[in-house]
């Protein structure tokens, strides 16, 4: 909130009620693809608990003020994971939670894919995978040009792992020694045709963070305490940026989708969210 | 024209880098390991602090240049045209484009003229690669002297833009007075009997047309159309109406580059005879700058031929 021209930032929540704020994204995350007919539930619900961490524990911003220039950054670079943002946007308050029902809809701000133009506190578009890592170099290097102390916060798919632009974005953050920025990869293990595994073998990913310069931590991605207590290690690392590979669930909270490759891309018919929101409940 | 002293743009581009980085504490500039042919060393110099070099990485510097353009930077980015935009068409749509960002992708060595480093290193489609996306400004200057105008305008006007520069020096055709302005044509020849409309390495060849012409009393009108988006229309259809018959020329693909754009807005306001100087769809290959543009059909005489062309359809 701001009063007069001071800004009043976020006030972070106590660590006990993170979980039920995840349990309510994730019944947005159901609720908004479920009317819009179309989505990626699966990777959505894999983020909810890093995604949940950084809004409503870790970062400074202020959803009144979405452009507060001191503000730290989050950039979705899987930006097919909007449902979860778009949730965490609107119990945060940068919009009615009430628009999450005009996902994908004709003019509505909340497209399919994350849209620096149309969204309040979307920082970035993406959608293509690969790009919003070297987004965040471009704004790490500017928090240093503007003399800002804002961090940045990336988060990345691990099937997005496979496209090459990645690479070159995480080893120019090491060369350009961007201790202000950390890296989340959603690791599900699964992308839109099946298993990294079979389709194109990432592993060992956090090894391969670590051989690119980054001071790596590999974590639950579903465990409060874990997210958390890696996000105060990557504060007090110096000189190179940290990548957080977070072992999660595709799915994650609803049993018929937790692990299952069709839903990436697939909507859950009505009896399907009616059993997923009970579940939920 | 022969006589006319040459200029680099590149040096041009660098130098005006310098100069502009000097007042405008926002401009960064980026480079992917080639700040040595594209000049940006010759800002990187000065200002170190506001320069980054990504390395052989255009896509992540395209990238780069969004976040930086995103927290308030004017952002300088260079390559060659072959790879930005051809390399890094994807971030230029996504991460520059559709948010409409305030980069500048300055590409040098544009064109058959790259010369003996052959198909590769020759960028003869990126007009139409850098066109098509919605936001963005598109120009080619003809000379040193209109490059540094570019540069300027560009520094000073917000949104994306793609400027296109020359690997070897060319003719100087301004003045040190001219003032250049983005969406402008500028008149380099008056005529009456047919325009030719042309771009960068083919500003020179069309003036040497139109001294040829004119001794076969043939008079020429002569536009350099360096603005391809947003393209003069006026211009153009001025051209139409008062010539009746318009020749383009580019050193670029004749799919999507200036003749196609200029086609357009002559088809739907004042159809005329029109001819097309240009590639016709094929790679170039190692040789000189010379001997490419006469054997890939871009030189003074091909001009000519159009023209004759064009009247006879009048």
């Amino acid at each position: 909130m701001t009063i007069g021209d001071q800004i009043i930032p976020f006030s972070p929540v106590p660590d006990t009620e993170l979980s039920a704020i995840a349990k309510q994204l994730r019944r947005d995350i159901v609720t908004m693809i479920s009317t819009a007919g179309s989505g990626h539930p699966g990777g959505s619900l894999s983020a909810v608990e890093i995604i949940t961490a950084l809004y409503f524990k870790i970062m400074r911003h202020c959803p009144s003020e979405p452009g507060w220039i001191e503000r730290d950054r989050f950039i979705l670079s899987k930006g097919h994971a909007a449902p979860a943002l778009y949730a965490a946007l609107a119990e945060s308050g940068y919009f009615p939670v009430s628009e999450l029902a005009t996902l994908r809809k004709l003019g509505s701000r909340l497209q399919g894919h994350a849209d620096r133009t149309a969204t309040p506190g979307v920082e970035m578009s993406s959608g293509s995978l690969g790009q919003g890592l070297s987004f965040g170099v471009g704004t790490a290097l500017a928090a240093g040009l503007n003399n800002k102390k804002y961090r940045v916060y990336v988060l990345i798919g691990g099937g997005e792992c496979n496209e090459g632009q990645v690479w070159e974005a995480a080893m120019s953050a090491y060369h350009f020694k961007l201790d202000n920025m950390v890296a989340f990869i959603d690791h599900n293990e699964l992308q839109l045709d099946g298993t990294n595994h079979d389709i194109m073998n990432i592993e060992p990913l956090g090894e391969k963070w670590s051989a690119f310069g980054w001071h790596t931590i590999e974590i639950d991605g579903h465990n409060f305490n874990e997210i958390l207590s890696s996000l105060e290690e990557a504060k007090n690392i110096k000189g190179q940026p940290t990548a957080i590979v977070a072992h999660t669930i595709k799915g994650k909270g609803i049993s018929y989708m937790e692990n299952k490759v069709e839903f990436h891309g697939k909507a859950p018919n009505p009896e399907e969210t009616k059993k997923a929101l009970q579940e939920l409940a | 024209m022969s006589e006319i002293k040459k200029a680099s743009m590149r040096d041009a581009y660098g130098k005006t880098l310098a100069e502009l980085s000097v007042i405008n504490k926002d401009i960064v500039v980026l480079d992917a390991d080639l700040s040595k042919s594209t000049r940006t060393n010759l800002c990187a110099d000065k200002f170190p602090d506001r320069f980054f070099n990504v390395g052989i990485a255009e896509q992540n510097m395209i990238g780069i240049a969004a976040g930086l353009a995103a927290a308030g930077k004017t952002v300088f980015a260079s390559s060659f045209a072959v790879f930005a935009p051809g390399r890094c068409f994807d971030q230029m749509r996504l991460s520059v484009a559709q948010p409409s960002l305030n980069v500048k992708v300055v590409a040098t060595h544009g064109g058959l003229t790259v010369g003996e480093d052959g198909a590769s290193h020759q960028a003869i489609e990126d007009l139409a690669l850098a066109s098509v996306l919605p936001g963005f400004h598109v120009v080619v200057p003809a000379d040193a002297v209109e490059t540094a105008q570019v540069i300027r305008t560009a520094a000073n006007i917000y949104g994306p833009f793609y400027i296109r520069l020359s690997r070897i020096d060319l003719p100087i055709v301004y003045q040190n007075d001219f003032q250049f302005i983005l969406g402008k044509a500028s008149l380099l020849c008056q005529g009456k009997d047919v325009t030719i409309i042309a771009i960068g390495v083919m500003i020179v060849a069309a003036l040497n047309a139109a001294e040829q012409l004119q001794s076969e009393n043939i008079s020429c009108r002569v536009l350099n159309m360096s603005t391809l988006k947003p393209i003069d229309e006026q211009a153009i259809i001025a051209a139409a109406r008062e010539t009746g018959a318009i020749v383009t020329a580019e050193e670029h693909q004749e799919n999507g580059g200036l003749g196609s754009m200029v086609a357009r807005i002559v088809t739907r306001n004042k159809p005329v005879p029109m001819s097309f100087v240009a590639v016709k769809d094929s790679f170039g290959e190692s040789g000189k700058p010379d001997e490419l543009l006469k054997k890939y059909g871009l030189t003074a005489s091909d001009i000519v031929r159009e023209v004759y062309s064009v009247i006879s359809r009048k």
